[in-house]
C-alpha cells in the first residue's frame, strides 16, 4: 500500500479539504511514513478480541425526552457568519 | 513572605481564608504578572477585568463566610474549553473570533467553587501536538532553559500554555486537557503536576472535542496537593456527557499525605525504551527507591503491547478526530470562506482554517475509515486497543499502581520539529498513552533536573477511578524529590 498524490488528492476531496497542488507529494510521503509505521498492528493477534470503542463499560443513559433548552435563536445564531431573520444564511444548494 | 504569584493554591487559599490579603490583591498581582511575560506566549486572551470583578464577587463572599473550596483563587484556562461571551479558538484559526454562549461544566464547577478567571492559555491548535508550535497563535516558550543557554525550549504540548503559566507563577493553578499525553508531558517538561483523571471523571461538555474517546479533562498545578483541590473541583457527574460517571467524587486532597506502606508497585519493563537517556534510567531508579523506603514493594510486570499503543493511538485518534471536526463547515459559526459552490466553500474554509498538523490528522481519520480500509485499520486499531487494557488488567494482579518516565527526554528547543519527521513527534508520547486508551489515572510530577539543569519528570498510572492512590504516592515522591527548583525569570518585561 502505497500512499501517493492521486490518494492524498481524493482524501482531501472526503475530508472537505483544499491542499495546494504543489504540497500533495510532501503529504503523500509524511502519510507513508505514518501508515507503514502503523503497518506493524499487523503482528498483533487479536483473533476473537472485541473492538474497544469506550474506555469505559458504560451503558448510554437514558433520559425523560422533555426540553430542557432552547427558545433562544438569538443565542444559537450569535456566532453565525451569516444569519437573517433567526436563520442561518446558507450558499444556495439547490438549483 | 514570598510574593503573592509564589504562592502555591493551598498557601493562597488559607492566606484568603485567614484574610491575610485579599482576592482581589492575589488577582491583580497575578493579572500584572501575566501582562508582563508576553516573552512566553501562555495566555492568548487576557481578560483583567472580568478577573477583577470575580474577585471583588469572591472577597465579598468571603467577607459574609460563604467562601467556596476555591475562593478567590486565580487560575488560567486553556482555550479549550468554552468561556460564555470570552472568545474560544481551540488555537485555530477556523474558530475566528467564536464567543460560546454557553459555560463548559469544568469551568462552570470552578467559578461554582469561586474561582477567579485570568484568561485563556495557548495549546497547540485543538489540543493536536507535542510541543506548542501548532497553535495559530505561535508556539508558548517553557520558563525553562537549559543552564547557560539562550536558547528557547517548548514547554511541550498540546496543554502548554498551561503548563508554562503554571511553572512561570501567572496562575495558581490551570485547566488542561489530555488526549495522549497533553497534560503529562507539559507538566514533566516544565516541572510542574499534571493529572489525567480516570476517563470519565471530568464532563466534556463545553470542551473542544478532538478525539472523544480519550479526551480527558484534569488541573496542571504546582504541588500534588494542589492537583487534588483543583480536580476535587473539575470532577463529578454530568448528565450533559453521557460518558460521564454517575459517582460521587472522593475528597482527593485529604489522600495526599497517607502512608503508602505496604502498597505494590509495577515497574514495566516494557517502558525501558531504546536510546532512552542515562539521566531518566537514573530518575526512575531513584523514584523506585524513594517509593521502596516509604515502605513499597516493588514488583516487575510486564505491559507486553505497549510498543503498539501509539500506533493505535494514530489511528483511533485521527479518526474520531476527522469524524468531530466534520462540525467545522463555516456554516454556524467560524470563518467562512469564499467558494463557486457550497464544497468550494467547505474545502475552502476547512483549507485555510485548519493547520498543517490538524489537516494531517483529518487526512489520516478519513483515510483510515475510507471503504476498503476500516477493517484493516479502524477495527484492528481497536481490537489491539483491548489488548493494551487487557495488558493493566493484568497487572493489577500484580500491583496497586506502576510508577515509569513520564517523557523519554527532557524539554526540547523550539524549531526542532523542522527537522523531525511526524512519527518523531509523535514518539513523545510514547509513555503517556497507554493511560488513554486504557482510559486509567496518571500523573506527572516533578522528580529531578537532568545534567543541564532541566526538570524531570516521573509518571504513576492507576486503576480505573483511583486517584486517590496516585494522590498518595504522587505526595511520597514530592516529599522526597523535595522539588523546588525555580525558572530564572528571564521573560518579565
Amino acid at each position: 500500500m502505497a500512499i501517493d498524490a492521486a490518494t492524498v488528492r481524493k482524501v482531501a476531496k472526503l475530508a472537505r479539504l483544499t491542499e495546494a497542488e504543489d504540497r500533495l507529494d510532501t503529504l503523500a510521503g509524511e502519510l507513508n511514513g505514518i501508515m507503514t509505521w502503523i503497518e506493524q498492528l499487523a503482528e498483533v493477534d487479536t483473533d476473537g478480541v472485541e473492538p474497544m470503542a469506550s474506555a469505559v463499560d458504560l451503558k448510554l443513559p437514558m433520559r425523560e425526552d422533555v426540553v430542557t433548552e432552547g427558545g433562544d435563536p438569538a443565542r444559537v445564531l450569535s456566532n453565525a457568519p451569516d444569519s437573517k431573520d433567526n436563520f442561518f444564511v446558507v450558499p444556495k444548494v439547490v438549483e | 513572605m514570598t510574593t503573592l504569584t509564589g504562592l502555591t493554591l493551598k498557601a493562597a487559599l488559607d492566606g484568603l481564608a485567614s484574610k491575610q490579603f485579599s482576592s482581589e490583591e492575589i488577582t491583580k498581582a497575578h493579572v500584572d504578572a501575566v501582562a508582563g511575560s508576553k516573552a512566553l506566549n501562555a495566555y492568548i486572551l487576557e481578560t483583567p477585568e472580568r478577573a477583577i470583578q470575580m474577585a471583588r464577587a469572591a472577597d465579598a463572599r468571603i467577607a459574609k463566610g460563604e467562601a467556596g473550596p476555591l475562593e478567590g483563587a486565580p487560575l488560567g484556562i486553556k482555550d479549550l474549553f468554552c468561556t460564555e461571551g470570552y472568545r474560544t479558538t481551540a488555537a485555530s484559526r477556523i474558530l475566528g473570533d467564536f464567543k460560546p454562549t454557553y459555560e463548559s461544566t469544568v469551568t462552570s464547577q470552578l467559578w461554582r467553587d469561586g474561582a477567579v478567571m485570568l484568561g485563556k492559555l495557548n495549546l497547540d491548535e485543538f489540543a493536536m501536538g507535542s510541543s506548542n508550535e501548532t497553535s495559530a497563535f505561535g508556539p508558548v516558550a517553557n520558563p525553562w532553559r537549559a543552564e547557560g543557554s539562550n536558547q528557547t525550549l517548548t514547554p511541550g504540548g498540546s496543554s502548554g500554555g498551561s503548563a508554562a503559566a503554571v511553572a512561570a507563577d501567572l496562575c495558581l493553578g490551570a485547566t488542561a486537557t489530555d488526549t495522549g499525553g497533553s497534560i503529562r508531558q507539559p507538566a514533566a517538561f516544565t516541572g510542574t503536576v499534571g493529572i489525567k483523571p480516570t476517563y470519565g471523571r471530568c464532563s466534556r461538555w463545553g470542551i473542544v472535542a478532538f478525539a472523544s474517546s480519550l479526551d480527558q479533562a484534569g488541573p496542571i498545578a504546582k504541588t500534588v496537593e494542589d492537583a487534588a483541590i483543583l480536580l476535587r473541583s473539575m470532577s463529578g457527574h454530568d448528565p450533559k456527557d453521557s460518558t460521564s460517571l454517575p459517582l460521587a467524587v472522593p475528597d482527593y486532597p485529604a489522600f495526599v499525605g497517607k502512608s503508602v506502606k505496604g502498597l505494590r508497585i509495577g515497574v514495566p519493563k516494557e517502558y525501558r525504551v531504546d536510546g532512552m537517556p542515562a539521566e531518566i534510567e537514573t530518575l526512575w531508579q531513584q523514584g523506585i527507591d524513594w517509593l521502596k523506603e516509604a515502605g513499597c514493594e516493588i514488583v516487575d510486570v510486564s505491559l507486553p503491547h505497549t510498543r503498539y499503543a501509539l500506533p493505535t493511538y494514530y489511528i483511533v485518534a485521527p479518526a474520531e478526530a476527522s469524524s468531530n471536526l466534520a462540525r467545522y463547515d463555516g456554516m454556524r459559526y467560524g470563518i467562512r470562506a469564499e467558494g463557486k459552490n457550497l464544497n468550494e466553500i467547505y474545502e475552502n474554509t476547512r483549507g485555510q482554517g485548519f493547520g498543517d498538523e490538524v489537516k494531517r490528522r483529518i487526512m489520516i481519520g478519513a483515510y483510515v475509515l475510507s471503504a476498503g480500509y476500516y477493517d484493516a485499520y479502524y477495527l484492528k486499531a481497536q481490537k489491539v486497543r483491548r489488548r493494551i487494557a487487557d495488558d493493566f488488567r493484568a497487572a493489577w494482579d500484580k500491583c496497586d499502581a506502576l510508577l515509569t518516565p513520564a517523557t523519554p527526554s527532557a524539554a526540547f528547543a523550539l524549531g526542532a520539529k523542522e527537522t523531525m519527521d511526524p512519527v518523531q513527534m509523535y514518539l513523545n508520547d510514547v509513555f503517556t498513552v497507554t493511560a488513554n486508551l486504557a482510559g486509567v489515572p496518571a500523573m506527572a510530577l516533578p522528580a529531578g533536573l537532568g545534567h543541564d539543569g532541566l526538570p524531570l519528570g516521573l509518571q504513576l498510572i492507576g486503576r480505573t477511578l483511583d486517584e486517590e492512590t496516585l494522590f498518595s504516592l504522587g505526595g511520597v515522591i514530592e516529599k522526597a524529590a523535595d522539588f523546588r527548583a525555580k525558572p530564572k525569570t528571564w521573560w518579565k518585561a
